[in-house]
């Protein structure tokens, strides 16, 4: 099978652009990154259509010059799919742009635990690195011992 | 007797998706609205029993709509296929009945209520078309089908919190809907077509490489879907905001699609190629991964969710053993995991309901408070930890056995890793159970008026109720509080806020007084499901060990798709 290289080309171009733009933290840029992504993604389907053709109409034209219809029509069924999600995309950023005045996309509850904790961490042990078991570390191996697993 | 089932196939999909139209269109008549979603789940629910049992005595059911044979679309229900629908559609008519006890959402003054019903009846549908899927792209439709109406279940009200947990969870979605289109325009160019039959046949004689590409690809697609670990980072977040009835068929059903999805491929399409240490790996991570998180969580919600993804790896495990007994454990799992994950935030939901939080650092004294709901949340909690003789047992049995079977270091180091999440889980549900059921809510609420002073030195009485300081945590009976704890710790015994405990609460006499049957009811029959399915466990199991030994051997499932022609 030979591929269409403008295809190709332009279709990693717009995937590229538009995991850069994901990566932004406006949900208004992700948006238009995913808009790209899925363009690209439909490109690819045109590649692998294979060569253009006719129209494949029966009895117009002869069966090996036709396109290869089921990927333009799985194509038009994403681009519909992408065509809602978009749009239920773009009300979430404008509600979240009602409710906060930004529609930055915000951090991980799990992530900002983590890097408190990891900064915490950094300040406490830095007094006295060869000091290890503090008081309250004694304090908890001592509680533990009592209180078993619950 | 023969029975002839194939022209209910499609009725899974297309009821609910009637339904969805019909509700909408009743959107003033609630009362009416609520007739029609219980008519239609419950419709769904005989005819996947009866597909079961047709799919049972005559092998797979194949239709292919609009009579293309070879060509269109095919919906097969095969024995996994049905199996899953009747779960699915037995859970689902009782979180229906459950968010109608509630009031829907639980919060009506804030949500449109009239398109909750519409939005159920559409993931129904979403869930259902992909459990009967034949090809590839109307797996990806019906994806979107569900996904659809999760953004809009997740996102209902349009709070803040839900707003943000709304984004990442529609955005890694998005992201990974378009892996799985690149992945499908892969694959027809590759193959020249979409059907999981057709690609069955195709891919014996497809370059090697090139199929391993394409295995990878759909693979890390149906990963983010199922939540399986480097992938499962956006599930946690974003589950626990939604209302308890959406969560729970959320961590029922979607994660256990993507399961189904894997499952499908890695035994029809590359039962060749079954890159068993890459699951096994991913399964082991997910498992100790995921409970380690659920051992850290200071709320319920949380934990269930950590433990979902957690119990995601047990099923991962019996796929990537890929052998008839792992399959088997796996599906056995997949249908014990849906009742029970759902049961317990279903009660959850009622925990909130009844003490107005499902924080552990405001509950305390559940037991006493509502026995009805201590007894609810322990059974299914005892099965998830996978007590005997319950199903949670049963199914970690048949998979270590399975693991032992294989005998290989990596399935043995598996099989002692399944074994060390059951135990943690265990210990995550014990915590919960000491922290919220078993201490008084006086307990409770002098705990966390203390808390927050406790950055200095702990006094006599502090250590006696055996709270510990430990790098900027606070430790009660194995739970660490975090800042974020102490934080609402503050916020809780500040007078001035609005925040209240469940000691102040019902000082207050601020709370409902009883729980309402509508709500108690549903869950109650789910917990009492999750039962049966440890009753008729060895009907159940010999059904999913004829359900394995179908997908191994492969030629029922592509013989009646692609025999089509001699008919």
């Amino acid at each position: 099978m030979s591929a269409n290289l403008t295809l190709i080309l332009t279709a990693s171009t717009m995937i590229g652009a538009g995991v850069y733009l994901i990566l932004e933290r406006s949900l208004t840029r992700v948006l238009v990154g995913l808009v790209l992504l899925g363009n690209g993604a439909n490109l690819l389907f045109m590649v692998a259509a294979g060569p253009a053709g006719d129209a494949p109409i029966v009895g117009t034209t002869d069966v090996e010059d036709m396109a290869d219809p089921l990927p333009q029509a799985l194509v038009l069924t994403a681009i519909v799919i992408t065509l809602g999600t978009v749009s239920f995309l773009l009300a979430m950023a404008h509600r979240s742009w009602q409710l906060s005045g930004h529609d930055d996309v915000q951090d991980d509850v799990e992530d900002a635990a983590i890097r408190m904790l990891a900064a915490s961490d950094e300040a406490s042990d830095s007094h006295d690195l060869s000091n290890r078991a503090t008081e309250d570390d004694v304090a908890t191996d001592e509680i533990y011992e009592e209180e078993g697993s619950p | 007797m023969s029975l002839d089932a194939t022209s209910l196939v499609p009725i899974p999909v297309v009821l609910p998706l009637f339904g969805a139209g019909l509700t909408l269109a009743l959107s003033r008549r609630p009362r009416a609205q609520q007739a029609v979603t219980i008519a239609v789940l419950t419709a769904v629910a005989v005819i996947a029993v009866v597909l079961l049992l047709a799919s049972e005595r005559n092998g797979p059911q194949v239709v292919w709509l609009g009579g293309w044979e070879q060509l269109g679309i095919a919906l097969v229900a095969d024995r996994l296929a049905s199996l899953m629908l009747l779960v699915s559609a037995v859970v689902t008519l009782l979180v229906l009945l459950y968010s109608i006890g509630q009031g829907m959402t639980g919060d009506e003054r804030e949500a449109p209520v009239s398109i909750y019903h519409p939005t159920f009846l559409v993931l129904v549908a979403g869930v259902s078309n992909a459990f009967l899927a034949g090809d590839l792209f109307n797996l990806f439709v019906s994806f979107e089908m569900l996904l659809f109406a999760s953004y809009v279940l997740l996102t209902l009200g349009g709070t803040n919190a839900r707003i943000r947990a709304g984004t990442i969870y529609v955005v890694v979605n998005m992201l990974s809907s378009v892996l799985f289109l690149i992945g499908l325009a892969a694959v027809y160019a590759a193959a020249g077509t979409l059907n999981l039959a057709q690609l069955a046949v195709k891919m014996e004689t497809t370059d090697s490489d090139t199929a391993l590409m394409l295995q990878l690809l759909l693979l890390v697609t149906f990963a983010i879907k199922a939540a399986v670990f480097p992938l499962s980072f956006w599930l946690p977040d974003s589950y626990p905001t939604a209302p308890a009835p959406v969560t729970a068929v959320f961590a029922g059903l979607l994660t256990k699609v993507g399961v189904y999805a894997i499952l499908r491929l890695q035994t029809l399409v590359f039962p060749n190629s079954p890159l068993q240490n890459l699951l096994l790996w991913a399964a082991l991570l997910t498992m100790v991964i995921g409970i380690l998180g659920a051992v850290a969580q200071s709320d319920i919600k949380r934990m269930l969710s950590f433990t979902l993804v957690s119990h995601i790896g047990y099923m991962i495990f019996g796929i990537g053993l890929a052998n008839d007994a792992g399959i088997s454990g796996a599906v056995f799992y997949v249908a014990h995991h849906i009742t029970i994950q759902t049961a317990l935030f279903l009660v959850v939901g009622l925990i909130e309901h009844r003490a107005g939080s499902t924080g552990l650092l405001r509950l305390g004294g559940l037991a006493r408070l509502s026995p009805v709901l201590a007894l609810l949340f322990f059974v299914p909690a005892m099965n998830l930890a996978g007590i005997p003789p319950m199903s949670g047992f049963i199914g970690k049995v048949g998979l270590l056995q399975a693991g032992l079977d294989v005998g290989t270091p990596l399935a043995l180091v598996l099989v002692a890793g399944g074994v060390v999440t059951s135990l943690l889980t265990l210990y995550a549900v014990a915590k919960t159970w000491g922290l919220a059921f078993w201490r008084s809510p006086e307990q409770a609420h002098e705990m966390a008026r203390q808390m927050p002073g406790l950055e200095d030195e702990l006094d006599d009485n502090q250590h006696a109720q055996g709270m510990v300081v430990h790098r900027d945590h606070v430790h009660v009976a194995g739970t660490a509080f975090g800042s974020r704890d102490l934080e609402e710790a503050r916020r809780v015994i500040d007078d001035e806020m609005p925040d209240r405990d469940l000691h102040q609460l019902l000082r207050d006499n601020a709370l409902p007084d009883r729980l309402p049957l509508a709500m108690v009811l549903p869950t109650a029959v789910l917990v009492g499901f999750s039962l049966l399915l440890t009753v008729v466990a060895g009907p159940l199991y010999g059904l999913t060990d004829r359900a394995a030994a179908d997908l191994r051997d492969r030629t029922p499932y592509l013989s009646a798709v692609l025999g089509g022609d001699d008919e």
